[in-house]
């Protein structure tokens, strides 16, 4: 399946079966309440053109802004047992699964492609908030290892882009081994003598930024995601105070020496190609097999 | 001399302790995960402290990360166990109000992480099998932790554990929390006391996100397949840890000693091996839990 089928003919497909419904043509933005129109909103990578606010996006728009004229190979993923638990809590995990994947079209909450970023090759590891929340289970974990197996095996970068809510709780102390598996991921590209560069969007929490996403040998964050450890919440119930301004931002992390730039997302394909670039990892001969 | 009406009240009083041994060995062979749960957080359970006092002799702390504080809530230091060296970590909650507060009730900030894989790399340098002995309800959640990179600090436990060149032996001895817990026992070989428990999140809070009520945490405990019985089943843990009748917390020196066995067997079979090899080994062990479920 390539980006064509997967990305622009629903799209168009959407267009052209709701041109009567005005509202599917007009977005409000989130923070600054203005309409914006949805070509206008599209060419703008979804970032606000009246106030700058980067609205979230999904995996399939990560990987299409990202790689050289939007062109890429999509990857399949392993299939990985599901619903290992048998969980079940209002709903059963597995139609809690079904109706994700209907919903979204995709298997899980990560999609793998390569392709060049900046005339360099690159793998792309891009998660899916709209998929139960971005969390990580099995099937994200394996999605990573895969990830990284690939640009070992190409000689290329890896470079993911985080959105999520953390681990999928439902299934259970599984998705709590993802943090040691993902990692081992980063260990295979590191090795490797490859960078791993690690975009942060909004919102990565919980074990998904205690695990591959804190690891990147380059840390970027889009403009005011949400970035933490624990929630918010929690976090107030215990210290019984409220929290900074701008607590657990990008800007505030850039603050607390966490990641080493916030980079809007108009400019992010380009600032991803020239790091890689600069990192010269195209210089770099594969091992002797 | 005793008469022969005393020697029957000593058989009665055998008798009835047999029989009250019966009844709660019956008791704790069927608890459910809710009251597991509860054991696992009891006051009088064997605490990372306890268990060190009671298997590491010579033991030396150490402490400190070196760029901000010395975390109390993890402990760490070099001792011997059974006579060779080896370096210990581990999360102490406390066991009264006082020791519960010096030690932030074990909820490690990120400079008890650093701490923690400083004591690692340290381990590494110098060829010290590595044992760590979680107790933990989680990482904590402050704003100070966040400010200080809680996230990376974690990551970069898991990284150091991930990476060690020595063998490494972790033991949930209580409660294993979360990202808080795994960020000191991704080892060789896990190892969990038989009512511990070893989930990604507490039950009270998964029950307050996917039931949206706290109060259906026996709910969540039951579905979350937290107990060492489950994830041995499941592959995440290696082994179990037989507790004293009527749990770790009725004959502590009985568990710590269990304990202490059980330790010893898990590093009979990694010892001679290269650390590129014990790497390897380790990595490969999390790699396949992928698959291993499959089997199930
Ligand atoms: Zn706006």
């Amino acid at each position: 399946m390539n980006w064509l089928t997967e990305y622009v003919r629903p799209k168009i497909r959407t267009l052209l079966g709701r041109t009567d419904v005005p509202d599917n043509l007009w977005h409000q933005c989130p923070s600054c309440q203005q309409m914006i129109f949805h070509r206008e909103l599209e060419a703008a990578k979804k970032v606000c053109p009246h106030c700058g606010f980067h609205m979230r996006a999904t995996a399939a728009e990560r990987l299409t802004w990202t790689f050289d004229d939007a062109t890429f190979q999509r990857i399949d993923l392993p299939k990985v047992p599901l619903d290992p638990l048998k969980f079940r809590d209002s709903k059963r995990y597995a139609d809690r699964l079904k109706e994700a994947r209907e919903a979204t079209k995709h298997d899980d909450a990560l999609l793998v492609a390569h392709g060049l970023i900046g005339g360099a090759k690159a793998v792309v590891a891009a998660m899916d908030f709209a998929f139960m929340a971005g969390s990580m289970g099995a099937a994200v974990g394996e999605g990573l290892v895969t990830a990284a197996r690939l640009a070992v095996l190409q000689h290329a970068p890896l470079i993911v882009f985080t959105a999520s809510g953390g681990a999928r709780m439902q299934e259970g102390a599984v998705s709590l081994m993802q943090m040691p598996r993902s990692i081992i991921a980063t260990q295979m590209v590191k090795e490797a003598g490859l960078p791993y560069i690690v975009v942060l969007t909004d919102p990565t929490t919980g074990g998904v930024t205690a695990s591959f996403a804190m690891l990147g040998d380059i840390q970027i964050a889009e403009p005011g995601a949400l970035i933490g450890f624990a929630g918010a919440r929690v976090i107030e119930q215990t210290v019984r105070e409220k929290l900074p301004e701008g607590f657990q931002r990008a800007e505030y992390l850039l603050e607390h020496g966490i990641v080493d730039m916030v980079v809007k997302r108009g400019d992010m394909a380009a600032k991803l190609g020239m790091l890689i670039n600069m990192l010269g990892y195209h210089r770099a001969e594969p091992k002797a097999a | 001399m005793s008469s022969p009406g005393s020697i029957n009240i000593a058989d009665e009083v055998s008798r009835l302790t047999d029989k009250a041994d019966k009844q709660l060995r019956a008791l704790y062979a069927k608890l459910t995960p809710w009251q597991k749960t509860q054991v696992a957080r009891h006051p009088d359970r064997p605490k990372a402290g306890s268990v060190i006092a009671g298997l590491i002799t010579e033991f030396t702390p150490l402490a400190g990360d070196r760029a901000f504080a010395d975390d109390l809530a993890m402990l760490g230091g070099i001792g011997r166990f059974r006579g060779e060296p080896v370096m210990v970590i581990g999360t102490e909650k406390g066991s009264d109000t006082e020791t519960r507060i010096r030690h932030n009730f074990g909820s490690p900030r990120p400079e008890g992480y650093r701490k923690a894989r400083r004591l690692m790399e340290l381990a590494g340098r110098f060829g010290l099998p590595i044992l760590s002995f979680v107790d933990t309800s989680g990482a904590y959640p402050g704003i100070d932790a966040e400010a200080r990179g809680q996230a990376e600090a974690i990551a970069s436990g898991i990284d150091a554990c991930l990476s060690a060149p020595v063998p490494f032996i972790a033991a949930i001895i209580g409660e294993g929390g979360s990202g808080g817990a795994i960020a000191i026992a991704a080892g060789d070989s896990v190892l969990m006391f038989e009512h511990a428990v070893y989930a990604v999140i507490s039950p009270e809070g998964c029950a307050s996100i996917l039931w949206r009520d706290a109060a259906q945490a026996p709910v969540a405990a039951e579905a979350m397949k937290l107990t060492a019985q489950d994830l041995k089943r499941l592959g995440i843990i290696d082994q179990i840890i037989p507790e004293p009748v009527g749990g770790a917390h009725r004959e502590p020196e009985m568990a710590v000693a269990a304990l202490g066995d059980a330790i010893a067997s898990a590093l009979a079979p990694l010892a001679g091996l290269s650390p590129t090899a014990l790497r390897a080994r380790r990595r490969e062990k999390f790699l396949a839990m992928g698959t291993a479920l499959a089997a199930l």
